[in-house]
């Protein structure tokens, strides 16, 4: 056997089970009862924001989809699979546009870059609140270029602006690199999954979290449905 | 030399005061109650300072003019020493100035902050943190609900820290980033900062008053003409104090109500 054929071998006998044996948990994220109305931002104070939005951007605490499912939940492999770092991974993107955090929810892994971009004629000053990793808050004037920072560990940091109190945001970093967050329909997929027993974690910034033991056997797709008690207030 | 001193300080002394004299930079228009008398004061101190600097200005030339030079055989009289007459002429002069402009100011000030509002006074309450105002109104129950400062959450526009879950009174209260109040009728101000020191500053208004983190302060005010002015903070409270200001909104009562209507349907 000459070494390409041999690396061609060994290629294909680690490459082909994950291929060929890869599952996927799917499933979507629902809630029960009434959840708490999303209340109109006025920004008035801040008039170039306030003249970026038709109507008034709505608290994004707890936002509801369509037939009762749940906007921003992460869901992600929280035990089963192996702790990864993203830093060779895509940098992520979170956006300060209109006074408002775009996603609201950006998941993203340890050691991946995060890009903060300030598209606003006004200045931001960035505080995201982590209780494990180093605590930051960065001003960002209009035009400035983008900060980039990464996190060591793996938690979910309150992101919060110093200077307009009513912009929120969350940071979900997470030591896998399977998750989703979820958008109107609630639903989420987990692909490309080895064979393996997993925890699935859901997790909503109000209501905390819901787990769900699945396996996963062979190139088969699993379903996991979470469901949530909304709160009224 | 001193004779050309003295006639710039002069020209400087009459150059300045002619914007004053001509009234050149007027206030914004008053629209208190009591903002009049406010005006008065502070019309009367700047005539009293304006005409004691004139004057005290003035004199100094002329001493400059009179007594420059070298006069051989006079003996000039300085202080400590000499001259005592003249020093504690000034000194009185000065302090009797202070102390007349003191005791008929906080009449006009004390008639705005030293008196209690009327019973039938709108309450409104408002907080100042880091850099925004928001307000609350007392809804149909006329109650405002406690404020529990762990509840507060920001994102989620309870500013407040209230507990509707909870706390009956705080369902109806409505919490605006904007103030508006009926024309002509009387507003008791609840005044709490959140964090640091701040002010509540409506120049139209003749209304200044510093929130003091740990005490719940009052204020009220009666504003007589309907229009859009602003209120800003006037205390340094950090990075984003340059951006630290809401709207007043002074309504005719009917668009008051309408408001305010649509303010609690948006909660």
């Amino acid at each position: 056997m000459n070494n390409k054929r041999f690396c061609s071998a060994i290629l294909v006998s680690v490459v082909a089970p994950s291929l060929l044996f890869a599952g996927t948990i799917s499933g979507k994220v629902t809630y029960t009862g009434t959840p708490a109305k999303q209340k109109a931002i006025d920004m008035s104070k801040e008039p170039s924001c306030a003249k970026q939005h038709e109507t008034p951007q709505l608290t994004e605490t707890v936002v509801p989809g369509s037939n009762n499912t749940l906007e921003n939940v992460v869901v992600y492999i929280s035990a089963g699979a192996p702790d990864e770092n993203g830093a060779s991974a895509k940098p992520v993107l979170f956006t300060q546009q209109g006074c408002h955090y775009a996603p609201h929810v950006l998941a993203f892994q340890v050691g991946q870059e995060l890009d903060v971009a300030n598209k606003d004629q006004t200045s931001h000053n960035i505080h995201p609140l982590p209780k494990l990793n180093r605590e930051w808050n960065k001003s960002q004037p209009p035009g400035s270029p983008d900060i980039k920072e990464k996190y060591d560990q793996a938690e979910f940091i309150s992101v919060k602006c110093n200077i307009h109190p009513w912009m929120h945001g969350w940071f979900a970093v997470l030591k896998t690199s399977h998750y989703a967050v979820t958008g109107d329909g609630g639903t989420f997929t987990l692909p490309n999954l080895p064979p393996g027993k997993y925890t699935v974690t859901a997790w909503q910034e109000d209501y905390g979290t819901k787990t769900a033991e699945v396996t996963i056997t062979g190139n088969e797709t699993k379903t996991a449905d979470f469901s949530f008690v909304a709160k009224p207030y | 030399m001193a004779k050309l001193f003295a006639v710039t300080l002069l020209i400087i002394a009459i150059v300045s005061a002619v914007p004053i004299i001509r009234n050149t930079w007027h206030p914004v228009e008053d629209i208190s109650a009591h903002g009049q008398a406010i005006d008065d004061q502070m019309s009367e101190t700047m005539w009293e300072a304006g005409i004691s600097f004139l004057v005290s200005q003035i004199f100094l030339a002329w001493l400059i003019f009179r007594f420059s030079g070298s006069r051989p055989g006079e003996k000039t009289k300085t202080f400590p020493g000499g001259a005592k007459g003249l020093v504690a002429a000034a000194i009185i002069l000065v302090g009797v100035e202070v102390f007349a402009l003191g005791a008929f100011g906080v009449k006009a000030w004390g008639n705005i902050y030293f008196t209690q509002p009327g019973p039938d006074a709108l309450p409104i309450q408002v907080q100042a943190g880091q850099f925004a105002f928001y307000f609350r109104y007392p809804g149909p129950d006329g109650k405002l609900g406690p404020i529990h400062a762990d509840k507060i959450s920001e994102g989620n526009q309870n500013f407040f820290g209230l507990d509707p879950a909870n706390d009956v009174e705080s369902r109806d209260d409505i919490v605006t980033a904007e103030m508006a109040i009926p024309v002509n009728k009387e507003v008791r101000l609840l005044m709490h900062a959140k964090d640091v020191s701040h002010s509540f500053y409506v120049p139209a208004l003749r209304i200044h008053q510093d929130f003091v983190p740990g005490l719940d302060l009052q204020l009220h005010f009666t504003a007589t003409k309907v229009g859009r002015y602003e209120i800003v903070c006037s205390q340094l409270c950090g990075l984003g104090h340059y951006n630290m200001k809401a709207y007043l909104s002074v309504l005719s009562q009917p668009d008051y109500d309408e408001w305010l209507k649509k303010e609690a349907a948006l909660q």
